[in-house]
């Protein structure tokens, strides 16, 4: 099975993993050999798979280097840096046939964990840093810097990009630079005097970088709440949505606090749970303000029953769910794609949302900023769907541009000058052609007042227990959802020649899909493929399982909730869509999807 | 604005406030109570205090959780904003919302249920946070909407109508608010309007949380003999701990502190005065400790103590510790709040 999908290593086209233990420092030693890589041009990703935990337990770390731009997880590791004992034996077995194993040999390895078509490379790191350096805690957090040095040296990273790295971040520690420097310099030269270096699969540099930027999911989205003038926000601290209020705390303390009068143009409400978190942000959208909040599925479990209030009274929410492994506590640390369902129907009673689902930290913020426009456009909450994988790894992707003419879409609010047209304000029944009513913000004018409620009311706002009246809103609100499906980011469709079928899927599935589409296709199985990027479904969707004899869908949770969607909101029949499903918390790889299809094909 | 018209009329309620409306101006939707519930006697204090206080309607914003009390805001101030949102959770969406537009006043209404049960963490979590709010608990011991179960207010002994005794200790709370550092905590009676307006009117004008419990009895499902929210109860068993009157800005008098055994002045934020006409011996409602002390001192007796009882005007609310700019945050300008294709460009120079 294994040889599969394999494209073998080379030049350029290699994955390494690196098995460390959590709390020990490895963090920034892999994400800086990570991001050498970037800057030397190549197309590169890194995924920090970490435990739920501060400090002891295993952590693994991924960087894939692929020329043709396949930076989906991979499975086959050409090269695995052991520094786990507690995880030795099952890092060995994970190196592909024939790959490497860099180990620490300060101690001898134990024979029973060795095998014969691995080539073991041994680096006393133990032992060069306790020479190097006197403080034990430095000699430990040092032994990473080391073997990121015999690693430069095995894949011939540029030693210069390293350096210059180190000398940006320890800019104001000269100290500390000059250690880690020296540390580098101790695994460097021991492997570029002990091995043949560099290996057959290694670096070269590239351009395929340029106009491209290294960024997180989290701080990507953060940005875009940012830039669409959020000024509240309200939240309970859960992994892997935490990042996203540190960014946006950090941003808004750079850009939103008054220069002249030091007062901060931004409110951020640390919350008491997630039941405050959103009340707080419908409550400040009631007012008028631009407002969100981030979370994990959950999270998004308490928000129910608000966002069903928000629902019903027409009020704009932005809602930010970095999704999670679950259910319940579930796997905090793991990435899955398990919410679609509850998001797309949060609350008791008929409710229906509008979901984005970004795909990569450009998505993040193109869709941050356009949650806020919808919310406000159709009075409505609006989800956010990332991962943890898009959320909080970091990936290569264009440079974040901004239209300097474009205008918050604040939906339809009427002021005084509308008000003093009209004989008397009603709060349900001035709509459009989309179905949305006119509101008025509190403050404004005593003509506009009304009582907000999520009791039964009826097109003028008032209280009724009336079968018809009660019917005529909710009736409305269905069409207005569904009017926000021309609104929601467009599915991305691509066409191959002589496709016998589609492949559907969404979010953070994409790289994988993609690289799966070009091995089909290698072996003559082309298909078609559509990414979900928005729901309520359009009618491109529509179409495209239409055209399709039938489709596959790809997707990270147990259930096929993607598939389930696409059955209860589009006129496809059951038996044309066919799953595949990864969901034990670690990102998609391009052959799970190919080995998927061709299973049931 | 307008100036202040000396009122020449006779009929109270032909007489106009500084802003020229009469009180008729501050009512509401018709009530859809029970005749001769609580609540409604409060909403009529609580349109009296806003009227005398002159706050414009427009800028008065009306949050509720759900239950009979939850229902009020309908029927007070129509040119107000109201929001009758989700059991439990009006605190959220006030402190919120109050993030959102500094500039309005806020009234939040609930019942014992609402506040004590369900939501009771969002309250803590509002008192704790000090949003500047004027926080009623129409309070009758139990679940009048849902048909009379006991609330967490009840106390041990009362019965419910059936014949129930309630054997659970009450969440009471005027101690409660006192010991999560609450800046200004009353208790009335919706029998008292004497005592109920001036209080309301100082809660008004008070930067910061401030708690009114009012005992507001239920006359469908708590008001028999052997209940301890009954009218006659509350009549028989209310001591009236400290006396005060509300003196608006605008009237001069002496301003701060001067515990002299039997009156203090308090001075509020915006310059009105709280003035203490009556206080116990060595009572100072700006002294938490001892006012705790008092109310410790008398639970237990089958007093209903009432007054405003604790104030503390110099606590910071959440704006002053947030340095919220003076204006709404609504009213920022998106130019002021976007940083621009400039900044973009130039932060992502350390993502590489
Ligand atoms: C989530 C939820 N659970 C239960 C209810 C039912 N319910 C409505 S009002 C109420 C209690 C109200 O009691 P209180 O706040 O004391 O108000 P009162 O009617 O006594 O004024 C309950 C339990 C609800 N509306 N929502
Ligand atoms: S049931 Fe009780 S609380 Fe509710 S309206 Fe009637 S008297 Fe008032
Ligand atoms: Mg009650």
């Amino acid at each position: 099975m294994q040889q599969a999908t394999r494209v073998s290593a080379g030049v350029n086209d290699f994955a390494i993993k690196l098995a460390n233990v959590n709390g020990t420092g490895s963090a920034s030693a892999n994400g800086l050999l990570m991001q050498s890589m970037f800057r030397m041009g190549l197309p590169v990703s890194g995924k920090n798979l970490f435990p739920s935990n501060i400090q002891g337990l295993p952590t693994w770390y991924e960087i894939r280097v692929n020329h043709r731009g396949y930076t989906a997880r991979s499975l086959d590791y050409d090269l695995m840096v052991a520094m786990n004992s507690q995880t030795y034996a099952r890092d060995v077995q994970e190196v592909r046939p024939e790959g490497y194993l860099l180990y620490d040999s300060s101690w001898p390895l134990d024979p029973e964990l060795l095998r014969d078509d691995v080539h073991f490379l041994g680096v006393p790191l133990a032992q060069l840093c306790n020479d190097a350096f006197g403080d034990p805690r430095e000699r430990i957090l040092m032994k990473n810097i080391a073997y990121t040095g015999s690693i430069a040296a095995l894949l011939d990273i540029d030693i210069a990009v390293v350096e210059a790295l180190l000398g940006e971040k320890f800019e104001k520690k000269p100290a500390l630079r000059d250690s880690n420097q020296k540390a580098l310099h101790l695994g460097y030269d021991y492997a570029k005097e002990h091995f043949e270096c560099p290996l057959s699969f290694h670096t070269e540099p590239m351009q395929a970088n340029a106009g491209k930027v290294l960024v997180d999911g989290n701080t990507a989205t953060a940005l875009g709440c940012l830039y669409a003038g959020a000024t509240v926000a309200a939240w309970y601290p859960i992994t892997p949505a935490t990042s996203v209020m540190d960014a946006f705390k950090e941003f808004c303390e750079q850009y939103r606090r008054d220069p002249e009068t030091g007062r901060n143009n931004y409110f951020i409400l640390q919350a008491e749970d997630e039941l405050a978190a959103i009340g707080m942000v419908i409550g400040a959208s009631w007012n008028g303000a631009r407002a969100f909040t981030s979370t994990a599925g959950p999270g998004i479990s308490l928000m129910n029953e608000l966002l069903g209030l928000a629902y019903y009274a027409e009020i704009p929410a932005v809602v930010i769910d970095v999704q999670r492994v679950g259910p319940s506590t579930g796997m905090p640390t793991r990435t899955q794609q398990g919410d679609i369902l509850e998001c797309a129907y949060a609350s008791h009673g008929d409710t229906k949302h509008i979901l984005l689902f970004p795909a990569n930290p450009a998505e993040c913020f193109e869709f941050a900023l356009k949650s806020f426009d919808l919310a406000e456009k159709f009075q409505t909450p609006v989800l956010m769907l990332s991962d943890l994988d898009i959320g909080m790894n970091d990936w290569v992707v264009p440079r974040l541009t901004w239209d300097s003419s474009y205008k918050p879409d604040r939906g339809r609010v009427f002021g005084q000058e509308e008000l003093e047209k009209l004989k008397k304000f009603t709060r349900y029944n001035l709509t459009d052609e989309l179905g949305v009513a006119a509101r008025t913000l509190p403050g404004v004018d005593a003509k506009g007042a009304y009582v907000t409620r999520g009791s039964g009311h009826n097109k003028l706002g008032a209280y009724t227990e009336t079968p018809d009246e009660y019917q005529e809103v909710i009736d409305r609100l269905l069409a207005k959802h569904k009017a926000s499906a021309d609104f929601v980011p467009a599915p991305l469709i691509e066409n191959r020649e002589g496709a016998q079928f589609g492949v559907i899927t969404v979010g953070g599935c994409d790289l994988a899909v993609r690289e799966a589409l070009d091995l089909l296709e290698e072996r003559g199985i082309p298909a078609d493929s559509m990414r979900i990027r928005g729901f309520p479904f359009d009618q491109r969707v529509e179409a495209f399982l239409a055209n399709h004899p039938f489709c596959f869908v790809v997707e990270q949770n147990r259930d096929a909730q993607l598939r389930s969607l696409l059955l209860l909101e589009t006129a496809v029949p059951k038996e044309k869509l066919r799953s595949v499903l990864v969901y034990g918390g670690f990102p998609l790889s391009a052959r799970h999807v190919v080995e998927g299809i061709l299973s049931r094909l | 604005m307008p100036s202040i018209v000396k009122p020449v009329a006779t009929h109270p309620s032909l007489q106009r406030n500084e802003l020229g409306f009469t009180v008729r101006d501050y009512e509401g939707g018709m009530s859809t109570l029970c005749a001769g519930c609580g609540h409604d006697s409060i909403t009529a204090a609580i349109v009296r205090a806003l009227w005398e206080l002159a706050v414009p309607p427009h800028m008065l914003a009306k949050m509720s959780g759900i239950g009979c009390s939850s229902k009020t805001p309908a029927y007070f101030v129509s040119g107000a904003h109201g929001f009758n949102s989700a059991h439990g959770r009006m605190p959220a969406i006030t402190s919120g919302a109050a993030a959102a537009n500094r500039t309005l006043t806020y009234i939040g209404v609930s019942g014992d249920g609402d506040s004590l049960s369900i939501g009771l963490g969002q309250l803590c979590h509002a008192i704790r946070r000090n949003v500047p709010m004027l926080y009623v608990i129409e309070n009758n011991g139990v679940y009048g909407l849902t048909k009379g179960q006991f609330s967490a207010s009840a106390d041990i002994d009362s019965k419910s109508k059936r014949g129930e005794p309630n054997r659970m200790a009450p969440i009471d709370p005027v101690t409660l608010a006192l010991n999560l550092g609450a800046t200004f905590v009353a208790r009335s009676f919706s029998g008292d309007k004497e005592q109920l307006v001036p209080i309301l009117k100082a809660a008004f004008v008070h930067r910061g949380f401030a708690l009114v419990d009012v005992i507001s009895p239920c006359v469908t499902f708590n008001d028999h003999s052997s209940s301890t929210k009954s009218y006659l109860y509350t009549r028989k068993h209310k001591v009236e701990a400290t006396e005060s009157n509300f003196v608006p800005k605008a009237q001069e008098i002496v301003a701060h502190i001067s515990p002299n055994g039997h009156g203090a002045n308090v001075t509020m934020h915006d310059g009105s005065v709280v003035r203490f006409t009556s206080l116990p011996a060595n009572y100072d409602p700006t002294d938490r400790t001892r006012v705790m002390d008092y109310l410790q001192q008398h639970t237990g007796t089958g007093e209903v103590v009432t007054g405003l009882l604790y104030v503390n005007p110099s606590v910071p609310d959440m704006h002053e510790m947030n340095k919220t700019p003076d204006i709404a945050l609504t009213e920022v300008p998106f130019e002021k709040l976007c940083p621009g294709a400039e900044v973009l460009d130039k932060l992502q120079e350390d993502w590489r």
